[in-house]
C-alpha cells in the first residue's frame, strides 16, 4: 500500500465519520423542529437535547479535519475544488454558521425560542444538500478548463438529474440515519413514546433512501459510462450493503435489538460509502485530477501520517471518555443527572 | 469581473472574516485559562465565589466558542476558496501545523463538552478542574499552530525552489521559522491579556451598575492582577517582535515607523500624520528606533529607500502601530495603578471613574488586537508569501466573490448582534446574587 492510498483512506474515513455524526445531528435538528410543528415536541425534545448537548462541537471538527487533511495530503485539490466551489461551499459555511451558533444561542441563551428551532431544523436539511454538490462535481462533466483554469458550469450542474438524485439521497439518508440512531438512544433512555415515534420516522425514511441510492447508480450510467462500469465491478460491496439495510429495517419492524440495528446501519453505510470511494479510484476529480498527480511530497506525507497517529493516541481515549460519560452512561441518558454548567 | 476585482474582493472578504473571527478567537484562547485559574483559586481557598465565577464565565464562554468555531470553519474553508494557488503551494510545505491545529481543536472540543456537563457530578472538585487543563491547552495550542502558519507567510523557509519546482522540503524547519517565536508568544499572551481585561471590565461594570457584591470585587481583583502580568509580558514580547522585524523584515518596521532613509542613530517617529509625503505633528525621539531595533543607539536601521517601490507596504500601518502600542502601554499603566493602589489603599482605585476606565479597557484591548493584526498583515503587502508569492497571484479567479462578501458580511452582523443579545439576556436574567442564593438552598447553607 502506498502513501497516497493511506492518505485518502484516512480522509475518507473521517468524511464517513462526519457523515454519520453530522447526519445524526442534522436529522435531530429537523425532527426537533418538525415535532414543534406537529405539537409532539414534548415527546422528542428531551431525548434530542440530551444527546446533542455535549457533542455538538465535536461534530464540526470532523468536517474541519477532512478539509484541512485533504489540502495537506492533496494540495492540488485547493486549486481545482477551491476555485470552482466558492459559491456552494460558501453557502454551506453560512448554513453551518447559522446552525452552530443558533444551537448555542438557543440552548444556553433563549431556551424554547421557536424561530431558532425552525432555522436550526431547516439549515440541517439544506446543509447535506449543499455539501453533496462536491460529490456530484467529483463525478466529472461539470468543470471546464478555460485558459488552464477550472470553471464550474452551473447550468449543466443544476439541470443534471444526477445532481438532484444525490441531493435527495443526502437528505433522506440524513433523516434515516438520524432516526435509527435516535430510536436506539430513546430506547436506552426507556422513553417508550419517543422510541415509537422515532421508529416510525426511521421506517418512513428507509424507503426513499434505498430507492435513490439504487437510482443513482443508473443515473451514472447516463452521465458517465466509465464510472458506471467501475462501480459495477464492486457489486458485492453494494449487495452486502443492501442486505445490511434489509436487516436494519427488519429489526426496526419487529421492534427488536435496536442496538444491533444501529450496528447494521453503520455497516450498510460503510460498505456503500467505501464501495463508492473505491470505485472512484484513482480520480479525485474525474478526469482532471488523480490521487497521484495531486499528492504532496513524501516528506510532508510522512510527517502528516506521524502527526495523525500521535493525534489519534490523544483523540481515541478522549472520545471514549466522552462516550462513557454521556452516550453510554445510563444515568445520564435516562435524564437522572443533568450537571450542566 | 476581471481578476483585479476578484483579488480586491478576496482581500476584503478575508479581512472581514478574520477581523470578526479574532474577536472570538482571542476570547477562546484566553478565557479557558482564566476559568481554570478561577476554579483553582476557588478550590485552594475553598471559596465558593471563585467556583461560581468559573461557572458563570464558562457559561458565557460557550456562546463565544460557538461563534468562534463557526467563523473559524469559515476562514478555514475561505483560505482554499479565495486563495487556491496559495493553499496549493503552502499545502506542500506547511500543512503539518494546519493539521495539528485541528487536533488541538478536537481535543479542546471534546473536553469542553465534558467540562460543561459535569458540574457537581464528581465528588472531588479537583477532577473537574483537571478537565479544564486539556481545554486550556487545546485552545492555546490551536493559536500556536495557526500562528506558525501565519509566521511562515512572513518568513517562508524549509524548501528550495529549483526551476519553479519545490524541492528539499522540511516541514519542521518551515514551522520553526524566524518569525515563529515572537509571533506565537505575542499572539498567545495578548489573548490572555485581553481575556483578563474583558472579564475585569464585566466585574467593574457590575460594580458600577448597582451590585456591590464581594463576588464582583474578587473577580475584579483577580482579573486585574492577571491583566497586569500578561500586559507586561505582552510589552516585553512586543519589544522582541520589533527586534525581529529589524533583522528579518525591515520593510515592515520601516513602513510602520515612517523610517525612509537607512541611517545610524535612527530617530523614532511617534504619532504624527502624513500629508503629501510629508510627516507633520510627529514627536521624534533621537536614536529611538536604533535603540528599539538593536538595543544600541548607534545601530544602523534599514529604511524604505532600500526597497523597490512595488515592494513597500502601505504607509498607513504607522497609525495602526501607534494605536496598538499606545493602548498596550495604557493598559499596563492602568493595571499597575490598580495593583499598587489596592496595596497602598489609594482611594482613587475604588472610585467610579476609575472603574469606568477599567470598563473602557475591554473595547480598547480589542482595538489593539485588531490594529496589531492589521499591522502585521498589511505590513506584509504586497506579498502573501514574503519574497515568493504576490497576493494577486494567489487569489481565486472566480467571479462571485463580491456576492459572497455581501452574504458573509450579513452573517457576521447577525452573529455579532446575536452574541450580544444572548449574553446580555443570560446574565441579566440570572444575576449572581440569585445564583448564590439558589446554590445555598441546594447545598443546605454552607455557602456564604
Amino acid at each position: 500500500m502506498n502513501l497516497e492510498i493511506v492518505g485518502i483512506s484516512v480522509l475518507w474515513t473521517f468524511l464517513f465519520g462526519y457523515i454519520v455524526v453530522g447526519a445524526i445531528d442534522f436529522g435531530a435538528g429537523f425532527f426537533n423542529a418538525y415535532s414543534l410543528l406537529t405539537g409532539k415536541q414534548r415527546i422528542l425534545t428531551k431525548v434530542i437535547q440530551r444527546y446533542l448537548s455535549p457533542v455538538w462541537e465535536v461534530t464540526n471538527v470532523f468536517l474541519v479535519f477532512f478539509f484541512v487533511g485533504i489540502i495537506g495530503f492533496f494540495p492540488k485539490t485547493a486549486f481545482y475544488y477551491g476555485t470552482t466551489l466558492l459559491v456552494p461551499v460558501s453557502i454551506g459555511v453560512i448554513l453551518l454558521a447559522i446552525r452552530g451558533s443558533y444551537y448555542a444561542f438557543e440552548t444556553y441563551g433563549a431556551r424554547g425560542h421557536k424561530g431558532y428551532s425552525f432555522m436550526y431544523g431547516l439549515s440541517g436539511l439544506l446543509l447535506p444538500a449543499s455539501l453533496s454538490i462536491v460529490l456530484t462535481i467529483s463525478e466529472g462533466g461539470f468543470i471546464d478548463m478555460v485558459d488552464g483554469r477550472p470553471v464550474l458550469d452551473y447550468w449543466a450542474l443544476f439541470t443534471s438529474p444526477l445532481t438532484w438524485s444525490i441531493v435527495v439521497l443526502s437528505i433522506s439518508a440524513t433523516l434515516y440515519i438520524s432516526a435509527v440512531f435516535l430510536t436506539w438512544y430513546a430506547n436506552k433512555a426507556e422513553d417508550r413514546e419517543a422510541t415509537d415515534l422515532l421508529r416510525k420516522y426511521a421506517l418512513t425514511w428507509s424507503l426513499p433512501t434505498i430507492i435513490t441510492a439504487g437510482g443513482i447508480i443508473f443515473e451514472l450510467r447516463r452521465h458517465n459510462l466509465a464510472r458506471y462500469h467501475n462501480i459495477l465491478t464492486f457489486w458485492p460491496m453494494f449487495l452486502i450493503s443492501f442486505l445490511l439495510f434489509a436487516g436494519t429495517v427488519w429489526l426496526l419492524w419487529k421492534r427488536r435489538s435496536y442496538g444491533l440495528a444501529v450496528g447494521l446501519l453503520l455497516g450498510q453505510f460503510v460498505f456503500a460509502f467505501f464501495g463508492y470511494g473505491v470505485s472512484h479510484y484513482p480520480y479525485l476529480l474525474y478526469p482532471h485530477l488523480t490521487l497521484y498527480d495531486s499528492f504532496t511530497n513524501p516528506v510532508m506525507a510522512i510527517s502528516l501520517i506521524v502527526a495523525f497517529i500521535l493525534g489519534l493516541c490523544l483523540l481515541i481515549p478522549s472520545l471514549v471518555l466522552l462516550m462513557r460519560l454521556f452516550l453510554f452512561n445510563k444515568n445520564y441518558v435516562r435524564g437522572k443527572e443533568d450537571y450542566h454548567a | 469581473m476581471g481578476n483585479e476585482e476578484a483579488v480586491f474582493y478576496s482581500r476584503v472578504l478575508t479581512e472581514t472574516t478574520l477581523s470578526f473571527h479574532i474577536i472570538y478567537a482571542t476570547i477562546g484562547v484566553g478565557v479557558p485559562l482564566m476559568i481554570m485559574i478561577a476554579q483553582w483559586v476557588g478550590i485552594r481557598k475553598n471559596d465558593e465565589h471563585y467556583i461560581l465565577l468559573a461557572r458563570r464565565w464558562a457559561r458565557g464562554f460557550v456562546i463565544t466558542v460557538a461563534v468562534g468555531v463557526v467563523t473559524g470553519t469559515a476562514i478555514g474553508l475561505q483560505l482554499s476558496l479565495l486563495w487556491p494557488n496559495f493553499m496549493e503551494f503552502a499545502g506542500h510545505v506547511i500543512a503539518l501545523p494546519l493539521f495539528m491545529e485541528t487536533f488541538a481543536f478536537f481535543f479542546e472540543a471534546i473536553f469542553l463538552g465534558i467540562y460543561l456537563y459535569t458540574w457537581d457530578r464528581f465528588e472531588n472538585q479537583k477532577k473537574h478542574l483537571l478537565l479544564l487543563v486539556p481545554v486550556a491547552i487545546g485552545a492555546s495550542f490551536s493559536a500556536v499552530f495557526i500562528t506558525m502558519v501565519n509566521s511562515f507567510m512572513n518568513a517562508p523557509q524549509g524548501f528550495d525552489i529549483v526551476n519553479g519546482q519545490l524541492v528539499n522540503i522540511n516541514p519542521i524547519i518551515a514551522m520553526f521559522n524566524p518569525a515563529m517565536p515572537t509571533k506565537v508568544a505575542h499572539v498567545v499572551v495578548t489573548a490572555y491579556m485581553t481575556a483578563a481585561f474583558v472579564l475585569a471590565a464585566i466585574a467593574a461594570f457590575r460594580l458600577l451598575r448597582g451590585s456591590d457584591h464581594i463576588y464582583h470585587k474578587k473577580a475584579l481583583h483577580l482579573t486585574m492582577k492577571l491583566g497586569l502580568v500578561f500586559s507586561i509580558a505582552t510589552a516585553i514580547i512586543g519589544d522582541f517582535s520589533g527586534k525581529y522585524l529589524a533583522e528579518y523584515q525591515p520593510e515592515k518596521l520601516a513602513a510602520a515607523e515612517w523610517h525612509f532613509e537607512t541611517q545610524e542613530n535612527a530617530p523614532l517617529v511617534l504619532l504624527g500624520i502624513m500629508n503629501d509625503g510629508e510627516v507633520k505633528y510627529a514627536i521624534r525621539v533621537p536614536s529611538g528606533l536604533s535603540l528599539l531595533a538593536y538595543s544600541n543607539p548607534n545601530a544602523e536601521v534599514i529604511g524604505l529607500d532600500q526597497f523597490p517601490e512595488d515592494e513597500i507596504p502601505p504607509l498607513y500601518i504607522h497609525y495602526l502601530f501607534n494605536i496598538m502600542v499606545l493602548i498596550g502601554m495604557w493598559m499596563v499603566f492602568l493595571a499597575a495603578w490598580y495593583w499598587i493602589g489596592m496595596r497602598r489603599r489609594w482611594r482613587s482605585v475604588t472610585t467610579r471613574w476609575f472603574r469606568w476606565l477599567i470598563v473602557l479597557g475591554a473595547p480598547l484591548t480589542f482595538i489593539a488586537i485588531e490594529s496589531g493584526w492589521w499591522l502585521a498583515e498589511v505590513g506584509r503587502q504586497p506579498w502573501i508569501l514574503r519574497k515568493i508569492m504576490r497576493v494577486e497571484d494567489a487569489a481565486t479567479t472566480s467571479g462571485q466573490v463580491d456576492l459572497m462578501l455581501m452574504l458573509f458580511s450579513a452573517l457576521y452582523v447577525i452573529l455579532g448582534i446575536g452574541t450580544i443579545v444572548v449574553l446580555r439576556r443570560m446574565f441579566l436574567k440570572n444575576p449572581v446574587e440569585r445564583e448564590l442564593a439558589d446554590r445555598q438552598m441546594e447545598k443546605g447553607g454552607d455557602v456564604q
